[in-house]
């Protein structure tokens, strides 16, 4: 390949680019063409939006877009697809796959959603079973997924489905991208704590994917879940943030601007979580330079451990700091929010939307057992489901 | 400035010689047995240390006989012997170092990278900026020269020392330490691996090393250091405890199963692995800023203090709970890495201290 991508080549690059696109065009012509010069993000290969340059020189790139004024290609509301698809598309996909899918997704012309979970299968999601079976060149899809973030915008979403129940359960599995306007998938909104409904019910009936559309082998399917729900885990709690960059910051700034409201024991507190947020925050930049080096770590497991315990103390203590004051909530409106903006509204709503960091993305409990098992090596405990075939698993 | 919080190739070669060293020489029996036994310090290790493998003198400038490596690799050598708990005064005269380092004193330096024990004459706990420093008077003898009086207590690794650095008078002096009219008292100390001691001082004839603001400085660059790589021993310590623990609990059978595939104990050790995760972020971070002259030494330093001794103690406290009631037993090693933990927690300042410091420095004012 050619010689190693710098941060001054990256600028340079940049600019280049910016001299030839006119950032207060076209919205969706800009980015594809960003994403055609390889400025979309770096460290993926040459031809799918990258140059296969170190991970961590995307910051150069962004911010100098950023400062150019260009469009951005809005992260948060394709949170799924940045975070989750296209790492198990790039991975796992065939080189059709990848070229159809990345573009879209980057430019964000394309919403991905997640249909893992189900109501028998949350934690245990090998358990799945929504079933695929096979229908001439294709499959047909029948079942039902539950917590679907994003669904109600999403074009694409991720299916772990059952296509043999009569093995054991994590043999039986097969990875799809299933096409969010076919005929059969039918999506209900979900009302959660906070009032909103940003994920919903889907029920697929009878829904016709192409066998095109399976992402890597039959039977699978569980291996490339792995992948997806890795790097959720990094995705989760692992955004680059400056010094008071995250919630820490709201609360902290709620202290220096309203003097009346402190006590001697909220300042210890205040204090005590501006030092696990700085912890965490130094504890990201070391993750992200050891996979810069191409040294990735188990980490990213412990971040996100980390920023839902920490995510929920500030915004409870935020609400006490306020008092009564801190118990005004702004509405309970059913929204469907097009993307999560936790630092956005009022006190209450953090302190809500917050409680499902521990639990979306796998919970914290299922966590501890995957880093207890798989980073300390501690033995599993005694199974009674993985000897038997699915379909003679209890539910 | 990004500093770069990963270890160096180097590092990791220097970590690994450091512990094939420490598995060797420090065995943890044989740190029992000089805890218990009237020594001070392991002295022969402490020769391996300083003259042997110029370990010491690791981030003392090359022409004052050191090494001219960083605290950065100080840090590395930190987190060994914390694993270790070695009984060693390596901690204080590496502060020392830095204060003398910090003043240029070149004589000093060259007793101390030959292996000369130096300390800080200051009670254990005291942190950067504020924590009041005690009353040693200055006087002056018939020749001129400066006397010192008065009585300094807890003063770590001050037994062995060759050289006590005394603060006195808003002036920095140093004392020898066979000098008349000094006394050093052992005290029994929680942690019998790093021993503190009581100073009595009367009319001890001193040497004035630095007055003023230059003195000031010189102590305060050493007490963000001590705080700064304190740290890295107890991530040291916590790794130890957590990887002990762990070996354990694989090993020792309950109820027909390995106690440690019980999800009570899998949880908390999962947690206490977040907490390490973190703390090492946080000791390199503190590391790489003093090593680097960063402007956010001080707050990089109080960080360290205020996340890294509770981790410490916490892993410690854990690793005695989950190995039952051997782990409460003198013949298992839990105990001296409890005791250390709690000590090193109080050492250049409480996490209540180093928050009351962050308090400032990041402008969170108190109620
Ligand atoms: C805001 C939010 C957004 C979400 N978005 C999506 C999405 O987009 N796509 C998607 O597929 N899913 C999504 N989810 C679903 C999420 O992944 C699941 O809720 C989660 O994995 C837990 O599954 P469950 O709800 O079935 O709980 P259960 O698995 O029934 O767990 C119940 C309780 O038991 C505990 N538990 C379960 N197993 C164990 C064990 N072995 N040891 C100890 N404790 C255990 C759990 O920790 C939990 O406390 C979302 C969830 C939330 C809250």
């Amino acid at each position: 390949m050619a010689e190693p991508v710098t941060a001054q080549a990256l600028q340079e690059r940049v600019d280049g680019f910016l001299a030839g696109h006119d950032p207060a065009g076209d919205r969706l012509e800009f980015l594809r063409a960003r994403f055609d010069a390889g400025l979309a993000w770096v460290h993926y290969p040459v031809g799918l939006g990258g140059l296969g340059a170190p991970r961590v020189l995307q910051p150069v790139v962004d911010q100098r877009f950023a400062a150019a004024g260009a469009p951005d290609n809005s992260p948060r509301r394709i949170g799924i697809g940045l975070g989750m698809a296209a790492p198990t598309i790039l991975r796992h996909g065939t080189a059709a796959q990848r070229a159809r899918f990345l573009r879209p997704l980057w430019t964000a012309e394309e919403v991905w959603c997640q249909l893992f979970s189900e109501p028998g299968a949350g934690s245990d999601l090998a358990g799945v079973a929504t079933r695929a079976v096979r229908d001439g060149d294709g499959w047909l899809i029948d079942g039902q997924k539950v917590w679907t973030s994003m669904a109600h915008q999403a074009r694409w979403g991720i299916l772990l489905a059952r296509t043999d129940p009569a093995v054991p359960k994590h043999a039986g599995l097969t990875y799809f991208l299933c096409d969010m306007h076919a005929p059969g998938v039918e999506v209900r909104p979900l009302r959660q704590a906070t009032g909103e409904a940003e994920f919903n019910e889907v029920f697929l009936s009878g829904v016709r994917l192409d066998d095109e559309l399976r992402l890597g082998a039959v039977g699978e399917g569980w291996a490339v879940a792995r992948t997806t729900l890795m790097n959720e885990r990094v995705a989760i709690g692992g955004a680059a943030l400056p010094r008071e960059g995250g919630m820490i910051g709201v609360l902290a700034r709620t202290w220096r601007t309203r003097p009346e409201l402190r006590s001697p024991a909220l300042h210890d507190e205040v204090l005590r979580l501006w030092v696990r947020a700085e912890a965490l925050r130094l504890t990201g930049i070391r993750l992200r330079q050891q996979l810069a080096a191409g040294e990735p770590g188990p980490e990213g497991s412990a971040m996100k451990l980390a920023f839902a315990a920490l995510t929920q103390q500030i915004s409870g203590t935020e609400v006490e700091l306020l008092g009564a004051e801190g118990l005004r909530h702004d509405h309970w409106r059913a929204d469907r929010p097009a993307e999560l903006d936790l630092i956005g509204r009022g006190p209450t709503y953090r302190w809500l939307r917050a409680k499902g960091n521990s639990i979306e993305g796998g919970t914290s409990e299922v966590l501890r057992n995957i880093v207890a098992e798989r980073v300390l090596g501690l033995p599993a405990e005694p199974r009674q489901d993985t000897g038997a075939d699915w379909k003679d698993l209890p539910r | 400035m990004t500093l770069d919080l990963r270890y160096t190739e180097e590092q990791e070669q220097l970590r690994d010689s450091v512990r094939a060293m420490l598995t060797d020489h420090a065995p943890w029996a044989r740190v029992l047995k000089v805890a218990e036994s009237p020594e001070p310090d392991d002295a022969d290790l402490w020769r391996l240390l300083s003259v042997e493998t110029g370990l010491v003198a690791l981030a003392v400038p090359e022409h004052l006989g050191g090494a001219g490596a960083t605290v950065a690799e100080t840090a590395v050598v930190l987190e060994e012997l914390g694993r270790a708990v070695a009984p060693v005064p390596y901690l204080g005269t590496t502060v020392a170092a830095h204060l003398l380092v910090h003043l240029g004193e070149s004589d000093l330096l060259r007793e101390l990278a030959g292996g000369e024990v130096m300390a800080l004459a200051l009670p254990f706990d005291v942190g950067p900026t504020g924590s009041g420093l005690p009353g040693v008077e200055v006087s002056t003898a018939p020749d001129g020269s400066p006397l010192l009086n008065g009585t300094v207590s807890s003063v770590a690794d001050g037994l062995r020392a060759r050289v006590l650095l005394v603060p006195a008078g808003g002036a920095l002096f140093a004392v020898e330490a066979d000098a008349a009219g000094l006394r050093r008292s052992p005290v029994v100390s929680l942690d019998e691996t790093r021993p503190l001691c009581d100073l009595a001082m009367w009319n001890v004839p001193a040497r004035l090393l630095a007055a003023g603001d230059r003195a000031a400085a010189a102590l305060d660059a050493a007490a963000v250091a001590g705080a700064a790589l304190l740290a890295s021993e107890q991530l040291g310590l916590a790794q130890w405890c957590l990887d002990t623990t762990v070996a354990h609990l694989k090993a020792r059978y309950q109820f027909g199963r390995p106690v440690g595939s019980f999800q009570a104990l899998k949880h908390r050790l999962a947690d206490l692995w977040v907490e390490l995760v973190q703390a090492r972020a946080v000791a390199r971070h503190a590391a790489a800023a003093v090593a680097q002259g960063d402007p956010d030494a001080r707050l990089a330093a109080s960080l360290a203090q205020a996340h890294c001794g509770p981790v410490a103690v916490r892993a410690a406290e854990e690793c005695v709970q989950m190995h039952g009631g051997i782990g409460f037993t003198w013949e298992h090693p839990a105990h001296l890495y409890l005791k250390r933990a709690k000590s090193a927690a109080v050492a250049y300042g409480t996490a209540a201290h180093h928050r009351a410091v962050l308090a400032t420095l990041a402008d969170l004012a108190p109620a």
